[in-house]
């Protein structure tokens, strides 16, 4: 069995997103929106790594490299500025990304292994990193005209 | 001088209480007496009260109100009463300014016009459209509203188009979509006359709609007098009549409103037939209230639980309901989500659509209904919806432009984004009218350092050196009410007609014939190449609205000049199937949801993200209206030891907005001279601080000296009101805003006036240093910049 290996993985990406989002806030700190809404997804992901603490237990998960190889790329250094703005968001909506895959995998297996529990979990916090992904593209769509034509 | 009543003592004038009909009481004031009088209605709050402008040789000499208009019945308050003092105030702009080496000089409107065309040429060329923003008011008419829509949506093609509305009202318009798919006030004043139960949520209407509570009053003094709920953390005179009075701690109107719908559905008298016929999302709704009982309530609002069930009590079984909400929502922590719940509790109980079952969710201007119908702002005309390809399209054949102009690619952008865009310097062009944003916006220090800043070229239209004004390169006189002719819109949908009494003073022009003038000079045409505004006259544009507005919820298509000469108040729809007006909408129960007519997709009430087409096509509603449950979220600023007091503004009875017209009246002026800062006297006792002692209040953003007041609100709070800035007394830093956050709703992006953490400590009276740190220098800078 496997599913340790996707807890893993789960794990630390969603580890990597509440930090990648607080980052984000901070370097973004002069749009008040931004700030705003970076904190408060960066503390939905921080709950669901602590909420996956029993699942941890019970598949025992095997640690995994991977997301954070792709974090350090997405996030190399820090930007400011309108252009940055809009790839920041854009490299927080890769990781995401991999997140809610994460979860549609693992729901997949907590179905087949009538885990109830886990099923619940999965579709719960699938919801809220779709919440996540909404919010990014909405922001994008709106700054990327501004960034990316007007804006010298 | 005559006068009917001394509406400075006595607010509301005389009880007429109501039996069947609610009287008529003609009020008056008058300077001298008029030769001649002309049809107009009052632009001093969003209530549209109808009145007649008196004229004596060429000057307006005083007001009387219109008996036969539905909505005030001859009634005004004293803003009403005393406001038109300012259009004969000794410090009118009469010429246009431009700035030269530092300092704004007179100039030709040639020289002024000429300048700015230069600008947005230049600009557009190197920068695109993007480059421009405009940023205007809800004091303007319709027809100057719309005219301006045009040439920013098809003559530039600029997205960047928002106005202080964004301030007072953007919630209430979110509200409304979110739950009915469309803007548009469901009720009308006449709900008052008959409601069993009125429910006001951070709406002290008897401070900012006076009339309208003066309607409340009469039926209050009549046989079967309703029964009032007052959600409002400080005691105001409306809440002083409430029968039951809730006074939340800030931030909260999401925990106290969750468990009124909680209790309401508990007790079961919920309408379930009009629940499963007409709306969709009640389970949702119900689990998510479910877990706020009253105790729940009581640990996080401060309110006890006793007294939300009376409060319940009363919304739960009446067999009418009238609910108003203002800006304690608008302008509080989850703005946008409190405000649809008055909208759930309506849908649950099916108390819409039927006499004494209105809901206002009301507009701070009077005519910010306008700038939402016409598209001046983050909307499209005629309610449409910018994600809407076939919108798009009726637009453009109505304009004849290409539909590629008109930008579609995402929400206009709000205000607070366009100040932000300023900032930054992509927008480089920005264009103010009619509104006074260095005093109104939150962050001051913040708004002077853009609005000064070197790469920004700013305009204002202004009847005023307005504390904006006094920072812009090029300023343009304009005329204002009784000076000009055009339509404006009430919260309950009655449109007026206000005529041009006198000549606007010097060389003051209407906003309508400046932007008419600009259209010209831009040469913006239409695909055919004819001119893209294609009017010169306010009724001209009247007819053009008119047929942009014709088969959308907002319909004006039976209207006319005319029609509005003969009837006092026309209620929109009016068209065919109502010539007459129309009274209330969703009588049917039949609501703008469906996809192709809606005017938003939606949005996630926690985060605001949109959403798509495809995903309201895959659940189209078709007509039902959306019951939208909220979860509470805290407010992101909250007191703490450095910064004790949770600091609240809003308005006083006397004054209007930044006080450019009221502060000009004598009367209201000496009524309300200056800001102070309430607070309880449990606070004041600890610091040592005595009723009337000059006080220093402080944020993290900046400060303020202003006189403390002693009483009427919770201890731990501090009320300030926002109407002072500098143009009167730029002798010490008095103005609410300079103390605010900038932060907004995430769904209406309304900023967050109504929290903010505060200290406040005594003057020791060391010198004068501390006084002017922050808005001084600049307001030192601001004078030498003046030349009269
Ligand atoms: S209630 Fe409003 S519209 Fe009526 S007179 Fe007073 S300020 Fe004017």
């Amino acid at each position: 069995m496997h599913i340790g290996n996707y807890i893993g993985l789960v794990h630390e990406s969603e580890k990597d997103l509440a930090e990648a989002f607080e980052k984000v806030s901070k370097h973004h700190a002069a749009e008040p929106d931004v700030y705003q809404m970076c904190q408060k997804l960066s503390s939905w992901s921080a709950n669901h790594v602590l909420n996956l603490q029993p699942f941890i237990k019970r598949y025992s998960e095997d640690k995994s490299k991977e997301p954070d190889n792709l974090k350090r790329s997405l996030f190399s250094q820090p930007r400011s500025g309108s252009l940055a703005l809009v790839r920041d968001l854009h490299d927080l909506w890769l990781l995401a990304n991999e997140v809610q895959l994460c979860w549609v995998v693992l729901l997949q297996a907590a179905r087949s292994l009538r885990d109830k529990e886990l099923e619940l979990a999965c579709e719960q916090f699938d919801a809220q990193t779709q919440k996540q992904l909404e919010w990014l593209m909405t922001r994008i769509k709106q700054a990327a005209p501004q960034a990316l034509v007007v804006a010298e | 001088m005559e006068q009917s009543r001394n509406s400075i003592v006595d607010i509301w004038g005389p009880r007429t209480p109501y039996i069947g009909t609610w009287p008529e009481r003609i009020d008056m004031q008058l300077a001298e007496q008029p030769d001649t009088w002309v049809q107009s209605a009052c632009v001093l709050c969003s209530n549209g009260c109808g009145l007649e402008i008196g004229v004596k040789e060429g000057r307006i000499v005083g007001v009387r109100g219109r008996a036969d208009d539905r909505v005030n019945h001859g009634r005004l308050g004293p803003k009403g009463l005393h406001g038109w003092v300012a259009n004969n105030s000794a410090d009118r702009l009469t010429k246009p300014l431009i700035r030269k080496k530092g300092v704004l000089v007179e100039s030709s409107w040639d020289e002024a016009m000429s300048l700015i065309v230069a600008k947005t040429k230049e600009i557009k060329r190197k920068h695109t459209a993007g480059a421009i923003g405009f940023y205007t008011s809800g004091q303007l008419l319709l027809e100057e509203y719309y005219t301006l829509g045009i040439i920013g949506k098809a003559g530039l093609g600029t997205p960047h188009m928002d106005g202080n509305t964004r301030l007072c009202t953007a919630t209430s318009a979110a509200a409304l979509k979110l739950s009915f798919g469309s803007d548009g006030q469901p009720g009308s004043y006449t709900d008052i006359d008959t409601t069993e139960a009125i429910l006001l949520v951070g709406h002290n209407m008897a401070s900012t709609q006076t009339v309208l509570w003066t309607r409340i009053l009469d039926r209050l003094a009549g046989p079967n007098p309703p029964q009032l709920v007052v959600i409002d953390p400080r005691k105001t005179y409306t809440a002083e009549k409430a029968t039951v009075h809730l006074q939340p701690r800030l931030g909260t109107n999401v925990p106290v409103l969750n468990g009124l719908l909680h209790l309401v559905i508990e007790g079961g008298t919920i309408d379930k037939d009009f629940i499963d016929k007409h709306t969709v999302g009640y389970e949702e709704l119900k689990k998510v209230v479910s877990e706020w009982t009253p105790e729940l309530v009581e640990n996080v609002a401060g309110i006890p639980a006793g007294d939300l069930r009376k409060a319940a009590k009363i919304v739960g079984s009446s067999s009418t309901l009238l609910s108003t909400a203002l800006q304690g929502v608008y302008q509080s922590m989850q703005a946008t989500a409190a405000a649809v719940q008055i909208n759930n509790l309506h849908l649950i109980r099916g108390l819409i659509g039927k006499p004494g079952c209105g809901i206002y969710q009301m507009n701070g201007q009077p005519t910010a209904q306008n700038t939402r119908e016409t598209g001046a702002d983050g909307d499209l005309p005629g309610f449409r919806n910018w994600d809407n390809r076939e919108h798009i399209e009726e637009l453009a054949k109505l304009w004849n432009v290409d539909p590629y102009i008109i930008p579609h690619w995402a929400p206009p952008t709000h205000a607070m984004q366009i100040w932000r865009y300023a900032e930054q310097g992509s927008i480089k062009l920005l264009w103010i009218s009619a509104t006074n944003p260095a005093v109104s916006l939150p962050d001051l220090a913040q708004v002077r350092k853009i609005l000064s800043k070197e790469d920004l070229f700013v305009v204002v239209q202004d009847a005023f050196l307005t504390e904006t004004a006094a920072l812009a390169d090029v300023v343009l006189p304009t005329a204002i009410w009784g000076e000009k002719t055009g339509c404006f819109t009430n919260v309950d949908r009655t449109v007026h007609i206000t005529q041009k009494a006198v000549e606007p003073p010097g060389e003051a022009k209407s906003d309508f014939d400046i932007w008419v003038d600009y259209a010209r000079r831009m040469e913006f045409k239409d695909k055919d190449g004819a001119p893209l505004v294609k009017w010169t006259k306010p009724e001209e544009a009247f007819e053009g609205w008119k047929q942009c507005s014709k088969g959308r919820p907002c319909d004006y298509s039976g209207m006319s000049y005319e029609k509005l000469l003969s009837k006092n108040g026309i209620q929109w729809p009016c068209n065919d199937n109502y010539p007459e007006g129309c009274e209330r909408l969703y009588t049917d129960g039949v609501f703008h949801t469906s996809a192709d007519d809606c005017e938003t997709f939606g949005h996630d009430m926690t985060t605001g993200a949109e959403y798509t087409p495809e995903q309201y096509k895959a659940a189209d509603p078709q007509g039902r209206a959306f019951l939208r449950p909220a979860a509470y979220e805290p407010p992101h600023e909250q007191p703490d030891d450095d910064y004790p007091f949770w600091l609240t503004t809003g308005r006083v009875v006397y004054h209007f907005h930044t006080r450019t017209k009221t502060g000009r009246s004598k009367a209201l002026q000496d009524a309300a001279p200056d800001a102070y800062v309430q607070m309880a006297h449990e606070d004041a006792a600890q610091l040592g601080i005595s009723d009337g002692e000059l006080v220093k209040v402080e944020s993290r953003r900046g400060h303020i000296e202003v006189v403390a007041r002693l009483g009427g609100i919770s201890p731990g709070t501090a009320f300030i009101p926002f109407h002072y800035g500098y143009w009167d007394d730029s002798e010490r830093a008095r103005a609410a805003n300079e103390l605010t956050l900038s932060e907004w709703d995430p769904v209406s992006k309304q900023p967050h006036y109504k929290y903010a953490a505060v200290k406040i400590s005594r003057i020791t009276g060391e010198g004068k240093p501390s006084l002017l740190e922050k808005a001084g220098t600049l307001l030192e800078s601001i004078k030498e910049k003046i030349i009269h």
